[in-house]
Parts: structure tokens; sequence; C-alpha cells
């Protein structure tokens, strides 16, 4: 069968927030862009994002700027982020967020008119720009509708919607293609008629989000299969900081079809609170040494926070999202969960159902349509659910370019920026950040390409090969092989580990490698799941593979990485990022490398006392 | 808790197909998609379904559960009797790709010819500023997820192919509202509305707000003003009458 191709400056792989935006600015520079996505346009899981975009725009409190909003991050992180991804994050967010809202974006508003801030936890203002709690809904329809808007631009000067930009939806790439060492373009099949397809472009984008489909309970979708960090390390391309996989704390627990789910974390923001079983509100008893005297120690103070921000210390509520995960998580193991085993949360009790209908709308239709609880009458019962991988794509901090040159990279597939925790609201903020730079990056390196690269039909032949391998086999079924592998990961290397049982991970996963060369897909090319799971099944073994070994060489417990064994975070830990790489695909390796130290001006944003907490001596000493 | 009960799915390709029956577990708490991939997983591994957040924000698994227009992940298996035969066919508005997936881009095509924001040129992004009260009402219809569910179930092209060409359906009426009511729009699009869209084919039946999964008001609060809006910048309601009228015989 012949092989569709197409000629692109850019493609981008992902069409969630940081892909539109970078398809989006690429388009802008003039450059002739592909948008290629696995889902329809539109459905992509940045419009499961519910609490806002952060972004030090001061409008509810005018102390706010983009330096405070730089320290949040790095402390979320625990001073492992990229110290320059964190300021450019902190200085571009709000031109990000105005720009989306010229573009047809309504968040809801403050008295005088301005975008509405609320409350997230790690932020010390209000912060994130949203509406209701359907925040991604309303930046990925915004998005969708701006790249139309060019689309029509373009249909007034050349008589064609899709002249300059356009979007291959249901399409999955499994393989990117090079001239020598650079990108020259991309290998994939169209999900609906399982036709081959091969993009040749010089430049390619990942924004392919997150690998949360290696874990059994997750709040991610099925896409989130780590297409883009396996196709980075497939181009020869590094990804760092792995281990670090945030588990939301509030997923919901029951009814079993659903656990995983995301339950948005402005609940809490807009004042719920945490309970056990004895009625107790027990994120009192975790607050961590390095944020003692930055969060209330009674619930009186806690409360009066809510209407008095200048003269009391936050919510524990609202401690960054590790430090919540990790308290419900020994809650229920000390016998303190709720009936469905996880804990309370609870609004009810906390604001009138008129206004938790009006700010949490989406949680409330969640929870009585698909579990029968009024959360404006009763508490909701949720707990830790793999939610984002601050591990990805190794990245220019500037321009989104990886090691590989014509790779780039942006959002939750690119690692750095959130350090090895992130920040709710950091997330969006990023995306558009981001994916800006990345579109960007991708056009001035074309701008500099002196010969076009060429694809090789040795490369495609392979790519063919590998990608209906799957049809010609009548082996084991995918299902039961990506379900061995999601219990693996999730009972073995989840939220918190050790290293007896992260080894043994490692060897299931060298098990499943195995069967993976023998899954069959039954059925044709026409739309068969099957076949496409099987596909995505090299992707998640791949990013398991670096997630465990990557875990089991960091001898210590910092956000997203907890371990049992080495419970203490060790200052010297902090300057080493855990990269990972392969040769041809059969295994990772992991290395350390030293961590870039930060620019003296940065630096002297802190206290030196709060530094102390985390830097080597040898460190403070400069 | 659980039990077995009897789905019968539609299967087919390129224009054919037949509704096939299953026996599938069930288990407590569970919805609709949950069976469908039950069945993938362990009877039928190409069954062909889109699905995407499976919490009710994304509106990809839109199909029709016992001949009604439903989304498959927030249709509970306990709002039928274990006893019943469970009916999933894909919508009927649009043609079928594969079992229950379908083709969808009409809706992409009509949202095309919708004419984008258009803020007034002198407004530079920061430099906004709406009251919380203006904004709602164009808000509500940003809430939608374009399952296309309203635009499936609408009478004017759910049997009748021929109108596709002339109405956006109620998804793409609804979009034009919401822009008319933006508080910095300043396209004129209420003549549009009518004549390029058929905002005229609508005769409030409400059968789009009856499935709209996100419980937009999508007559009461965007086609019916938006009809209101028409009929004022025509001045006259006989001449109004009359196009529609006129409109619709030469349709």
């Amino acid at each position: 069968m012949e092989i569709e191709r197409h000629d692109y400056d850019v493609v981008v792989i992902g069409a969630g927030g940081a892909g539109l935006r970078a398809a989006i600015e690429a388009r802008q520079q003039g450059k002739r862009t592909a948008i290629v996505c696995k889902s329809l346009f539109g459905k992509a899981h940045t419009v499961m994002a519910e609490g806002g975009a952060a972004a030090a725009m001061g409008n509810v409190n005018s102390d706010d700027n983009w330096m405070v909003h730089f320290r949040d991050t790095m402390r979320g992180g625990k001073f492992l982020n990229n110290w320059r991804m964190a300021e450019l994050h902190a200085k571009e967010a709000p031109d990000r967020v105005w720009e989306l809202e010229a573009w047809g974006a309504l968040f809801d508003r403050t008295k005088d008119g301005k975008i509405s801030q609320r409350n997230f936890g790690g932020h010390e203002y209000p912060r994130l720009a949203h509406v209701g709690d359907r925040t991604g809904l309303e930046l990925i329809r915004t998005l969708q509708q701006r790249v139309v808007a060019l689309q029509q631009e373009d249909y007034e000067t050349h008589g064609d919607y899709e002249a300059y930009i356009k979007v291959f939806a249901e399409c999955t790439v499994t393989r990117l293609l090079k001239d020598g060492d650079a990108i020259s373009g991309a290998f994939g099949y169209w999900r609906e008629t399982g036709n081959l397809i091969v993009f040749d472009a010089p430049t390619v984008v990942l924004a392919t989000g997150g690998i949360g489909k290696s874990y059994v309970v997750t709040s991610n979708s099925w896409e989130y299969t780590g297409d883009g960090h396996a196709l980075a390390l497939l181009a020869g391309a590094k990804l760092i900081n792995m281990e670090f996989i945030q588990f939301h704390p509030t997923g919901m627990v029951w009814p079993p079809s659903v656990r995983g789910i995301l339950v948005t974390e402005s609940v809490r923001g807009d004042g719920g609170v945490l309970r056990n079983s004895e009625g107790k509100r027990f994120m009192f008893d975790y607050i961590p040494e390095v944020f003692k005297d930055k969060y209330a120690t009674s619930e009186e103070e806690a409360d009066r926070w809510y209407t008095d921000q200048a003269n009391n210390r936050r919510p524990p509520e609202l401690l960054p999202r590790d430090e919540v995960a990790r308290a419900i998580n020994s809650e229920v193991k000390a016998g303190r969960g709720s009936p469905q085993g996880g804990v309370f949360l609870d609004v009810s009790t906390r604001l009138p159902a008129e206004e938790i209908k009006r700010r949490l709308p989406s949680m409330h239709h969640q929870f009585k349509e698909l579990a029968d609880v009024d959360i404006t009458t009763e508490p909701m019962q949720v707990g830790p659910t793999c939610h984002y991988i601050m591990g990805g794509v190794e990245v220019d901090a500037d321009t989104g370019a990886a090691a590989v040159p014509g790779l780039f990279a942006a959002g939750e597939v690119s690692g750095g920026m959130h350090g090895s925790n992130r920040l709710g609201g950091n997330s969006l903020s990023d995306l558009l950040v981001f994916g800006r730079r990345a579109g960007l990056g991708a056009s001035d390196y074309i701008n500099g390409l002196k010969v076009r690269p060429k694809v090789s039909e040795a490369s495609v032949e392979s790519a063919r090969k590998e990608a209906l391998a799957p049809l010609e086999r009548t082996g084991e079924n995918p299902y039961e092989v990506h379900q061995e592998l999601q219990r693996s990961m999730n009972d073995l290397v989840g939220i918190i580990r050790k290293a007896g049982e992260i080894s043994e991970a490692l060897e299931v996963i060298e098990k499943l490698k195995e069967r993976v060369q023998l899954v069959g897909a039954a059925g044709n090319r026409i739309y068969n799941p099957g076949w496409h799971l099987a596909l995505d099944l090299r992707n998640m073994l791949l990013v398991s593979e670096c997630v465990a070994k990557a875990a089991l060489l960091r001898e210590e417990s910092r956000g997203g990485h907890t371990r049992d064994d080495f419970p203490v975070m060790a200052a010297d830990w902090r300057r080493k990022l855990l990269v990972c790489s392969t040769t041809d695909g059969s295994g990772v390796t992991v290395v350390e490398q030293a961590q870039p130290e930060m620019r003296q001006d940065l630096f002297d944003l802190f206290d030196r006392g709060e530094l102390k907490k985390y830097l080597t001596e040898e460190e403070m000493d400069r | 808790m659980s039990y077995k009960a009897k789905f019968r799915v539609w299967r087919g390709e390129g224009g054919e197909g037949k509704l096939e029956d299953f026996t599938v577990e069930v288990n407590e708490g569970e919805v609709v998609l949950d069976i469908i991939h039950r069945l993938q997983a362990t009877q039928a591994p190409d069954l062909a379904v889109r699905w995407n957040c499976k919490a009710g924000k994304c509106g990809s698994c839109s199909m029709e559960i016992n001949g009604k227009p439903r989304l498959g992940c927030m249709t509970r298996m306990s709002t039928f009797t274990e006893e019943e035969v469970i009916t999933v066919t894909p919508m009927r508005t649009f043609p079928v790709i594969k079992d229950l997936v379908c083709d969808v881009s009409f809706n992409y095509q009509k949202a095309r010819e919708v004419p984008s924001f258009t803020p007034p040129k002198d407004v530079r992004p920061g430099e906004y500023r709406m009251k919380q009260v203006d904004v709602e009402r164009s808000q509500e219809f940003r809430k939608c997820i374009e399952c296309f569910m309203c635009n499936n179930v609408c009478h004017v092209i759910r049997d009748h192919e021929e109108n596709k060409a002339a109405f956006s359906g109620p998804r793409f009426l609804m979009r034009i509202a919401e822009l008319d009511m933006h508080p910095y729009d300043v396209a004129d699009r209420q003549v549009s509305a009518q004549e390029d869209h058929g905002l005229g084919y609508c005769n409030i039946t409400k059968c789009c707000t009856e499935v709209c999964p996100e419980h937009i008001k999508i007559t009461d609060n965007a086609l019916i003003p938006m009809k209101e809006r028409v009929v004022d910048r025509k001045y006259d309601p006989l001449v109004w009458l009359g196009n529609k009228i006129f409109k619709r015989s030469s349709s």
C-alpha cells in the first residue's frame, strides 16, 4: 500500500495546550505547520485541567509579582527545578494569559473587571486565572478557536483554510525520522483507516503530555502513553527527572470504574478541608520542617486566612501536592481512612450550597452523576492518583530545543521546569509559555537551516515494518500485557518506593518487553484499538523502565519521589540530575549529571536561611 | 454485586453493519463505557469506540444508548435493570466509520465557517475589563464540551442530509450567540446567523437542550435570544417572517 506523504516546516505532535500554542506560534512566524494528534481536535488532556493557570498578574493581591511566583515554584520543586525555566515561566505567564483573553477566552472576573485569581497549594498569593473549575476546557477551546481564526485568515489570503496550518486528527506518530543527526520528519498511521503517513519536516515539536497510563490509578486519559518521551529517546534525545511523578492527593476512590479521576485542588483552595475517619483535620500533623513558618498550626488561624491573608498563615491543606498525597497515604495506612479507602474531603460544611455550585460546578456534576454524592451536603472520599510526570525531554530553557537538532519539546513531555514537584496551576501556564517558545525555537532553527534534511527510504521501511508487525501476529492480547504493567508500576514504583520493590518492577518490565514482541492484534487496520494499544506498549515500557531505573538510583526522598528506605531529602542529591538515554530502544541507561548552579541574582531573591535547608554548605559559600 | 448483562452493540464499517449480541460482566458503580471497554479487553479487541477523559469533560464518547444520545462515560449501569437488553449504536446523524465511531467532520467544517472573535482594534491584551455578570451569558455556552449530541439529535439534520449544507446545528448557532453576547465582540453576526447558518430552521423543540450533558439551556438562552436579536435587527417582523418562509421553501 502506498504511504501518504506531506511536506511541512514544523510538525507538532500533540494538540493539547502546549502543542496548540506551539503551532499557533510557528504559523504566526510564517511556517507551514502540521498538528498531529491521537484524538479529535479539542479533546486533548488539557481539557481535564480544572483549577487554573498560575500567573502573577497581581489582580487580587497587588503584592504578587514574578519574583514571588519564581520563589514559590522553586520551593514547590524542592529546588531541583531548572531555574532558567522557572524564571521565564514566572515572567511570561501573565502575558500568555492576557493574550488568551484577546483571542476570546472568558475568565472569571474580579469586582473591578479584571481576571479573577484563586488560591492554590504552594502559591503565596491568589494567582490562578480560572473559569469556575473548567479552566482547561476554556484554555483548549480558546487555542482551538485561535487556530481556526488563523485558518480563516489563510482562507482570505490563499483561498485554502489549510494552506499554513492543518490538523491531522486521530493520527498517531510512531517514529521520528532523521537525516544523520538531525530531524527530517515523522512516521505514523491514521487511526481511522490504518493507512500509513510520512511527514517530511526539518522540525518536530513534541507536546504529547505524560505517561499516566502506565499506572492503574491515574487521572490521565488513554492518550497518556508516554509517546513523546519514547519518541525522543528513540531519536537520541535525553530524558531527565523521570523518577519524579506527581500523585495528585485527591482523586476519586469510588466507584471503582472512576477510581483516579481528578478532584480539583480548588476544592481546598476555596475552603475544603481533609478529615480522617475520626473527624480530625489531620494535615496539621504533616507540616514538614522546611515549611513550618508558612503554614497555620491551628484550625482557627487556618480558617481566618481565607478572609485575612496578611495576618494569618495558610491552612496546611494547601501544602504542595506531594506533601498532601503522602499525608493521605499515611492516614489510610494507619487505619484512619474512609470506608472506601480514601480520606474525607469536605466542602459541604464550609461553603453555602449555592456558592459550591457556582465555584465548583464540574465537581458537583461529577460526583452527582458518577458517585451519587451531593458535595453540597456530604463529604467526598478521595485518595492519591497518578497525575503528572515532572520528568521529560531535556530541553534548552529558552528555545525548547532537545539534544537532537530539529527536535523541540514543550509542556508535560519536557523536563526541568517543575523540578521534583509541580505546583498546581503551573501546568497550564507552562504550556502557554513554553509552547510559544518551542514554536518560536523551531521557526528560528528553520530560518538558520542551510540544507533541508531528507527522509531516507530505509528509515520509512523499518518504521513501516514495526508499525504493521502486531497485525501480522496472532499472539497474546495486548490488553493483558498493559494491565500487568499498570499493576506492577502502581504497586512497585508508586507513591512510596523501596529498592527491593523497584528491582522487582524492573524484572517484570524485562519480561513484559519479551511478551510485547509477541502480542498480536486481531482484526484489520480500520479503527482497531487492539492494534493501537500493541504499538503504544513499546512507549509505555520504555518510559516505565526510565521511571523505575531512575527511582532506584536516587537514594533520597524529594517531591514526587519518596523512598521508604531513604526517607530524607539530601542536599547532595539536589545537585544531581538523572539522565536517561537509549541506543537502540532495547534498554535504558541512566547516568548522573550535575545540575547547573543558579544565577546569582536569582539566588539573591531567597533568604539565606531558607536556602540552607536545601543547598550544601559548599553551595552556600558562593 | 456483579452480574451478566445483555448488550447489543452495532458492529460494522463502510456503511454496512448489524447489531451483535454480547453477554458481559457488570460490576458495581460501572458506566456503559466501562462495559464497552470490557468487551474490547475480553471478547472484541477491535471494537471501535472513541473516548478520552472518562469524566464527562471531553465529549468524545457520544453514542446512542437504547436510542437516546448519551455520553458512554456518564451513563451508569445502575440506571438499567439487570434483565434489560442494552442497545448501543453510533450517533445517527453522522456517517459511521466503524462500530461506534462516526465521522464528525461536519462539525469541524461548520466551526470554521463561524467568523472568529473580533475585538475592537484598539484594545490591547491586559486591558480587557468586563463585569462578571456580563461574561456569564457567554460563559454558559463556553461550557460546551463539543460532544455534538445536540447536532446529532436535531431533527433538522437528523434524518435530513439535504439540510446539512444550510444549517450549522445548535452547537454552532450557540457559538454565534456566544460571540454576539461577548462584551468585546464587534462583528455583525445577526444577519449571518439567519442567512448563512440557518437559524430560521430551528423551531425550538428543545431536543438539543434535553440531551446536553453540560445542561446548557441551548434553546432558551442561546437560540431564542438570537432569534429575537435577528428580529430586532430586521425591524419589521413581517419581512422577517417572509424571508424565513422563503428560505425554507427554497431549501
